[in-house]
């Protein structure tokens, strides 16, 4: 902004620069992705950056959504699944975490601080999760990886929450309280109907997060019915070598929810990623 | 004041029975935490507990045989998979700097009065919401050394591309620098954050002195944005040295093991049954992620409270 005042004539050079790079850089290889997906087999085999002769939109479509017994659409299922319902525990369970830390003056706040930047920082032991997960007979479960979710995503909801409801005033507790609220009902009744607006920005951040999720749904869920997109994705890279259309079209297809979210929740995302930036 | 104080303040000279009383009482019981610190606990603290144990093991999941250190033996003998410890260090370094430097710059840009902001910081930022498989996939097509995009643009100019994903030489970078394509927007998003955060009279007072541009980007922007650049080189080291996904989805470690880090070296044994190395693998990884992330953290927001 600063900048703008002191010399304006140079922004214009800038932005002749900023913006036909910008295309090239971010934008081709989305319209590359696009337009593979459209073309025929032939011309997609080329791997070329062309107009497509043919537009092939619906019959790709189709192709994609049959392929192995219309396994994308129950990998469709199952990322829904997994995405709602781990992001759902993360929020309440998150919120609850957040609300007492933030509230109470204990010793214990320096061991959950600590355990909560571990859950930011560790990465998690692999194998010996699976063993946790068989001996509880969750492994290949979609509970188990929901819960795998959750367990490996709270940190960073809890850390939104703590910060939001450090700006909620105590006196609203008090005055619930005086009512003769029960702690239950103080948090869910009053507390947590204000948290609205954080709670949207962890739930699209995190719904992001689950759906695009490769590593965990790969060893903690393996199996062809229990696929998750990302996993059909990969499976298919190695079927469809030969059909590049067709890999393109499943890209294009699970690129579609994640930019669904960041049309409609564009600042939401932007000021969870970017909370915590300030304070460091 | 409020009956809240009124209680702490009871608590603290009360008696230890009405005390008890009191907290049962307490608006803020504890166990809110009880749902979340079973799932937390059971599927990522014991875990990593375990892990400790379990790399000291010869493991089928089923039974595990104690053998000493002989899985980290095993893991430093090897060649292949001592150069992915090598391999995720240069990773995690090199993203992450390449993060930082263009995240900054294109942070600066994108605050200035440019035409077309909105536009810039969308199309920025909005590969770090794909699929990194997706995104991998696509990145390889357009790699490929003979038919691919990018090398045909390059042959266009007049100068012959590498084989970015199949020459040793330059695989682990080549997926760095898609790593960099995919993550530099969320860098951007911090930095211009912390940019913002900066009071604007700062600036006026600087170009009242007769600051350059230059000058006002070293002295104000450099130095008051420190909390979003530690943000930015934590968070991108973190996710680095962690790194899998990509790739796994561009090489699969490959040409040879000449790409291969930590990450991927867990999985390759895990697939090939070797839960007790693998282990030993998430054991190194945990070691040396906080042995570095730990220091650094300290080392900057100390920094930071010296200035």
């Amino acid at each position: 902004m600063t900048a703008a005042r002191r010399r304006p004539r140079r922004n214009y050079w800038l932005s002749i620069v900023a913006i036909p790079v910008s295309i090239v850089v971010f934008l081709v290889p989305f319209a590359f992705i696009v337009l593979t997906a459209v073309k025929d087999r032939q011309q997609a085999a080329l791997l070329d950056f062309s107009w497509p002769e043919n537009f092939q939109v619906v019959q790709n479509f189709v192709d994609v959504v049959r392929a192995r017994d219309y396994m994308l659409i129950i990998a469709f299922i199952n990322s829904t699944i997994l995405t709602v319902a781990s992001v759902a525990i993360m929020v309440v369970l998150a919120a609850m975490v957040a609300y007492v830390w933030q509230r109470r003056k204990s010793k214990w706040n320096i061991l959950i601080n600590f355990l909560v930047l571990s859950g930011l920082i560790i990465p998690p032991a692999v194998v010996p999760t699976i063993w946790v997960l068989q001996k509880l007979g969750l492994f290949r479960t979609m509970p188990g990886l929901i819960l795998v979710e959750v367990a490996f995503g709270i940190s960073f909801a809890i850390l939104l929450f703590r910060a939001f409801i450090a700006t909620i005033p105590r006196e609203l507790d008090e005055a619930a309280i005086i009512d003769g609220a029960s702690p239950f009902r103080l948090f869910f009744r009053v507390i947590f109907p204000l948290l609205r607006s954080v709670a949207i920005t962890v739930i699209v951040v995190q719904s992001v997060t689950v759906f695009n999720d490769f590593v965990n749904p790969l060893y903690f869920l393996p199996g062809d019915q229990n696929a998750t997109v990302q996993l059909t994705l990969y499976n298919f890279s190695s079927q469809f070598t030969s059909q590049y259309n067709l890999l393109f079209m499943n890209i294009l297809l699970i690129t579609i929810p994640p930019l669904v979210m960041f049309l409609f929740f564009n600042r939401r995302i932007v000021a969870g990623m970017t909370s915590g930036a300030i304070k460091g | 004041m409020t009956t809240i104080e009124a209680q702490r303040a009871h608590h603290g000279e009360g008696t230890e029975l009405p005390a008890r009383r009191k907290r049962k009482r307490s608006p803020y019981p504890s166990w809110f935490y009880l749902p979340a610190a079973l799932i937390y606990g059971v599927l990522f603290l014991v875990p990593t507990f375990a892990s400790f144990y379990f790399s000291l093991t010869r493991w089928t999941i089923f039974d595990s045989h104690f053998i000493g250190f002989e899985n980290f033996v095993n893991f430093f003998r090897e060649p292949a998979l001592v150069s992915g410890l090598t391999h995720t260090l240069v990773y995690a370094v090199v993203t992450s700097s390449l993060k930082v430097v263009l995240g900054l710059l294109l942070a600066v840009l994108l605050t200035s009065q440019i035409i077309g902001r909105g536009y810039l910081r969308s199309v920025v930022f909005f590969p770090v919401l794909v699929s990194t498989i997706g995104v991998g996939l696509t990145f390889t097509v357009l790699m490929n050394p003979e038919r691919g995009l990018i090398n045909e643009s390059l042959a266009a100019i007049g100068v012959q591309g590498p084989g970015w994903l199949t020459d040793p030489s330059y695989a682990l970078l080549s997926v760095a620098l898609v790593d960099v394509w995919k993550g530099v927007g969320l860098a951007t998003l911090i930095f211009i954050a912390g940019i913002v955060s900066i009071p604007q009279e700062y600036f006026e007072a600087a170009r009242v002195d007769g600051a350059s541009a230059t000058a006002s980007f070293f002295k104000i922007v450099l130095p008051l944005a420190r909390p979003a650049t530690v943000t930015v080189v934590i968070l991108s080291l973190i996710g680095g040295l962690r790194s899998f996904d990509l790739i796994w989805a561009m090489t699969r470690g490959g040409p040879g093991f000449t790409s291969d880090v930590i990450a991927s070296v867990i999985y390759k044994q895990y697939q090939a049954g070797f839960y007790g190395l693998s282990t030993a693998g998430n054991v190194i990884l945990f070691l040396v992620v906080t042995a570095i992330i730990l220091p650094l953290y300290w080392f900057l927001s100390r920094k930071e409270v010296e200035l």
